[in-house]
């Protein structure tokens, strides 16, 4: 079956981002489909590659680019929540003419499209927040 | 239609296991967890309202969220059962369509 999830809150600000991943990574070693993360309001937090959480703490960053490296997961963050956030890949740094950009491997930044694009395509659209 | 409707708001502190409650239908299912685990448990004020509500809809619990929290199994009220992240896949391919009560 083919899966969507959204992502509404931010890493290590109460349970929703452990959850989403949790629940990303059981859909995909059962042997489902995701077609997308879409990370929206929050969420988009959870696409910057500046967190450096201490050595015994799970790195919610980096645990999600894994996941998309090894399922080859489709990581879309919303571009107006990651300007509001100073969420900035190399395109929207050059746009905004910012002087960095911080956007974890394995996520791209779009629009809004790309959430109904995931509702219509896929079977189920599973929803964590705070 | 089923739909399975997710809860992850203590009821001691949000309101949103007692909208939900109000909008599911017999049939459907609740899954309580992150802090939604807390209405699963014996000895509170919620105890009836959840049994009486368990009548027409299946409730779960995350057990990881349990155990998270440090709550025995045995303190969940029969009938509610426990499951793991991949019974929560499960649950959501069982249903029509996953609702989040956030």
């Amino acid at each position: 079956m083919k899966f969507a999830v959204q992502v509404n809150e931010g890493p290590y600000q109460h349970q929703a981002a452990d959850s989403a991943y949790q629940f990303t990574k059981a859909v995909l070693e059962k042997g489902h489909e995701v077609f997308r993360v879409f990370f929206y309001h929050d969420g988009v937090n959870n696409a910057t590659k500046l967190t450096t959480p201490p050595q015994d703490d799970r790195n919610i960053v980096n645990r999600w680019s894994e996941l998309s490296e090894k399922y080859s997961l489709d990581l879309v963050v919303c571009v107006a929540a990651a300007q509001r956030r100073g969420i900035v890949d190399e395109g929207e740094a050059k746009r905004n003419k910012k002087d960095a950009e911080n956007i974890a491997p394995g996520f791209r930044i779009s629009g809004l499209g790309q959430l109904i694009e995931a509702g219509v395509q896929a079977d189920r659209l599973v929803v964590f927040g705070d | 239609m089923s739909i399975l409707h997710t809860v992850n708001k203590s009821p001691f502190e949000k309101s949103s296991l007692d909208s939900c409650l109000k909008y599911a239908k017999g049939g459907s299912a609740v899954l309580l967890y992150e802090d939604g685990v807390y209405a699963a448990l014996k000895g509170t004020n919620m105890e009836d309202k959840v049994k009486s509500a368990a009548q027409g809809i299946k409730f779960y619990v995350l057990g990881p969220d349990l155990k998270a929290r440090g709550i025995a199994d045995d303190r969940v009220i029969d009938g509610i059962a426990i499951v793991d992240y991949a019974g929560f896949v499960d649950l959501s391919v069982e249903s029509d369509k996953v609702s989040a009560w956030v």
